[in-house]
């Protein structure tokens, strides 16, 4: 291409000149050999931009990292296509002569959360120190229609599947379908794995109603859609149905018993910074008494965030709320217990947050015994990487008896953890 | 009995209609000829735009003035995703922190990756600082794939929407000749754009500057300046005292005044560097829509060669 542009131009000026030999070398002449050459440059560079980009020269040679951890699939993907499509250069793989093969592994991740605790609480026992639990995640697109994600918890009490689901990403009509081990949509909370929460404990109204740190957790098939809305309100549905076993709120003793979550999303942004996020939930399912026994909860939640966007890695601001009532079938009665938190955080700097959470839950099985607490929280984070957490919590228990705990955590992620929906 | 069977029957057709009426609409709101298309960023918004003119309805997620690492995975995007004909991210990891996770829940299969509406832009750039050792994150947020802020390079952003015009071509085969005219007139002013920033950057070629992150590889390089260091100690790491004073330091020792910062970022840091130093602190713009007035591709090169060289100017 050098070649053929040069030869142009060569010709061209080589034709200009000889026309200043006959005597004529007029200025326009000049000139419109000038606008010709400009003209071949920019399609030069024209072709130029046809053409694959290649390597920088000095990447070129040695473009092939020695290791590396696993990369995201998105990430490898995009890798291979660079490869393939536009550079000679070979595949970024990473790990040796055997990294092609490993290129399709799943993204393999590890988060550690060791805990610790000083005071005393007499209901809720917190070892002096624990490497509380240690979160396995494997998460990988399996094919054109759908990914999947596992996350293996190794805990104080053994190995256990904190979830583990296919996600249909593909369906038509805008569907989204995960089938598995996983969850719930019911609340927020519920949703959250503990490395996301910004506490080091579950509030209590999660720990009376909807399972504890388990939660409502069950296998089971989930469908979501984006439903039509009024412009800029982004509603969703979710229903789920699951085999009925979630710890001690819901308990499956015949094939039937199954259990039913719904849950209804809706979320503007108020402004670029600032977003409203509301939630209604609902689950239906047989609960520990026996067969017939039913166990209900509604479920409400609110959450404001502010985020200023030039900013967004020094300030935020986060106000949650969530409400829960149960209805629990009982032997001699039904239950009704209504709890909530309300809870908030704010980002004071890129590495310091400091939040508080006020608790209120009466026990599912004793609606009456009413439990209350509040917990300040404060977060130093060294890198996104990691998180260092300190909390106060202190417990008015129904029975009278109170619980004053300093808990210490923190949490560390290795690897190629995937990024958890808002 | 009967009544429950109504009662049911009632509320089985409320649901089939619901759920046509859903269908139906979407359907129809697909049927509009323009290719909807979303982009990660600003910039790669302003390739898509210049290339399909009013072909294109086009929608950035992040605004340019947002650090691209950190945008919130918001479920109002979502609404903008799962309409999308095409989605054209920057890629090498840029937005690993939150655009999968919208993928997956927009329950859009023509942007899911691989679909033919999943256009990774960085295939068609030359990508620097592309990792040659082993990658840790004891190295910071090293993205291992490359540096992501290739498009602050005219002739990447020419390659780019080469490769865009392609893709709407794929997408709207009976637009090709006006893509490609569109291509050809962006790319042609580019050129002209081009010997205009080249005359005013080339007193100042193989002048060193600092920068707070990582982001400039490409520009740096068109314009023959060289990084001599960053404010980050490492990739997505705050400022330590530590290395601030060594910074410090080397920019006395080799009399480097112009410290580039993105918007995103805090100015305390950098301003004390300035004031140790006698150097100036210039907020670049990484991408279009960082202010107001920076509202394209020729824009943006013109605000920041323009603030560079004054800042150059300024501290000989």
């Amino acid at each position: 291409m050098r070649r053929l542009v040069f030869l142009s131009c060569m010709l061209l000026l080589g034709s200009g000149f000889l026309f200043g030999q006959d005597g004529d070398p007029t200025q326009e002449r000049l000139k419109a050999l000038e606008e010709r050459i400009a003209t071949l440059e920019a399609e030069v560079k024209t072709l130029k931009a046809n053409q694959p980009a290649g390597p920088p020269e000095a990447e070129a040679a040695t473009s092939v990292p020695v290791s590396a951890p696993a990369a995201a699939p998105e990430a490898a993907a995009q890798a291979a296509t660079v490869a393939t499509s536009t550079t000679p250069t070979p595949l970024p793989v990473y790990g040796g002569a055997s990294a092609a093969a490993k290129i399709l592994n799943p993204d393999i991740s590890v988060i550690g959360d060791f805990l610790g605790a000083v005071g005393r609480d007499p209901n809720r026992s917190v070892p002096t120190l624990e490497m509380h639990e240690s979160e396995v995640g494997f998460q990988a697109i399996i094919d054109p229609y759908a990914r999947g994600d596992f996350f293996l918890t190794f805990g104080q009490e053994g190995v256990d599947l904190e979830e583990g689901y296919l996600t249909f990403t593909s369906l038509p009509g805008g569907f989204v379908a995960k089938v598995g081990k996983m969850r719930s949509a019911f609340g927020v909370v519920n949703t959250l794995h503990n490395h996301i929460l910004p506490w080091t404990d579950r509030p209590l109204v999660t720990e009376h109603l909807v399972g504890g740190e388990d939660g409502i957790n069950d296998a089971g098939l989930s469908v979501a859609r984006i439903l039509p809305a009024p412009k800029d309100i982004f509603l969703e549905a979710t229903a789920q149905v699951f085999r009925g076993d979630s710890g001690s709120v819901f308990q499956a003793t015949r094939r039937g018993d199954v259990l039913t979550v719904g849950h209804l999303r809706a979320y503007r942004d108020l402004t670029e910074s600032t977003n409203l996020d509301l939630g209604v939930s609902w689950a239906r399912g047989h609960n520990d008494v026996g067969t017939g026994f039913r166990t209900q909860l509604f479920g409400a939640d609110a959450t404001l965030r502010w985020k200023p966007l030039r900013r967004a890695i020094y300030h935020n601001f986060l106000f949650r709320n969530e409400f829960v009532w149960s209805r629990r079938d009982q032997l001699d009665s039904t239950q009704r217990a209504f709890g909530f938190y309300t809870a908030a955080d704010y980002r004071l700097t890129r590495r310091w947050t400091v939040g508080g959470r006020y608790d209120r839950s009466g026990q599912a099985d004793m609606a009456s015994l009413t439990d209350s607490g509040f917990s300040p929280v404060i977060t130093y984070w060294p890198s996104e990487f990691s998180q260092i957490r300190g909390q106060y919590r202190f417990t008015h228990y129904a029975d009278g008896r109170s619980g004053n705990d300093l808990l210490f955590q923190f949490l560390f992620v290795l690897g190629a953890h995937g990024a958890h929906p808002f | 009995m009967d009544c429950r069977h109504n009662l049911l029957r009632r509320a089985g057709l409320f649901v089939f209609s619901l759920l046509f009426a859903v269908l139906t609409t979407e359907g129809a709101a697909r049927a509009a000829s323009k290719i909807k298309i979303v982009t990660s960023t600003t910039d790669l918004a302003e390739f898509a735009s210049e290339v399909g003119g009013d072909r294109v309805e086009v929608e950035s997620i992040a605004r340019g003035y947002q650090d691209p690492h950190f945008v919130e995975a918001k479920p109002s995007f979502l609404l903008k995703l799962r309409r999308a004909d095409l989605l054209i991210l920057v890629g090498l990891q840029l937005e690993i922190g939150w655009l999968p996770p919208l993928i997956t829940q927009c329950g859009n299969p023509n942007v899911q990756l691989g679909a033919k509406g999943y256009l990774d832009a960085s295939q068609f750039a030359e990508i620097l600082e592309i990792p040659t050792t082993v990658v840790t994150r004891g190295m910071g947020d090293v993205h291992p794939f490359g540096n992501p802020h290739y498009w602050l390079d005219p002739e990447n952003a020419r390659r780019i929407a080469r490769g865009i015009a392609n893709k709407l071509a794929e997408v709207q085969p009976d637009g090709r000749a006006y893509f490609d005219q569109r291509f050809q007139d962006f790319s042609n002013r580019l050129t002209e754009a081009e010997k205009r920033w080249n005359a005013e950057m080339q007193p100042f070629r193989g002048k060193k500057v600092v920068t707070y992150h990582r982001s400039w590889p490409n520009f740096l390089k068109r314009f023959d300046l060289i990084s001599a260091g960053e404010i980050e100690p490492r990739p997505g790491i705050p400022p330590s005292p530590g290395h601030t004073v060594e910074l410090i330091q080397m920019m006395r020792r080799d009399n480097i005044k112009v410290i580039l910062v993105e918007p995103y970022f805090d100015l305390k840091t950098p301003n004390s560097i300035a004031r140790e130093t006698g150097g100036q602190v210039v907020v670049m713009l990484p991408s279009v829509g960082g202010e107001k007035e920076v509202t394209d591709y020729f824009k943006l090169f013109d605000y920041d060669i323009g603030l560079l060289t004054r800042a150059f100017k300024a501290t000989p």
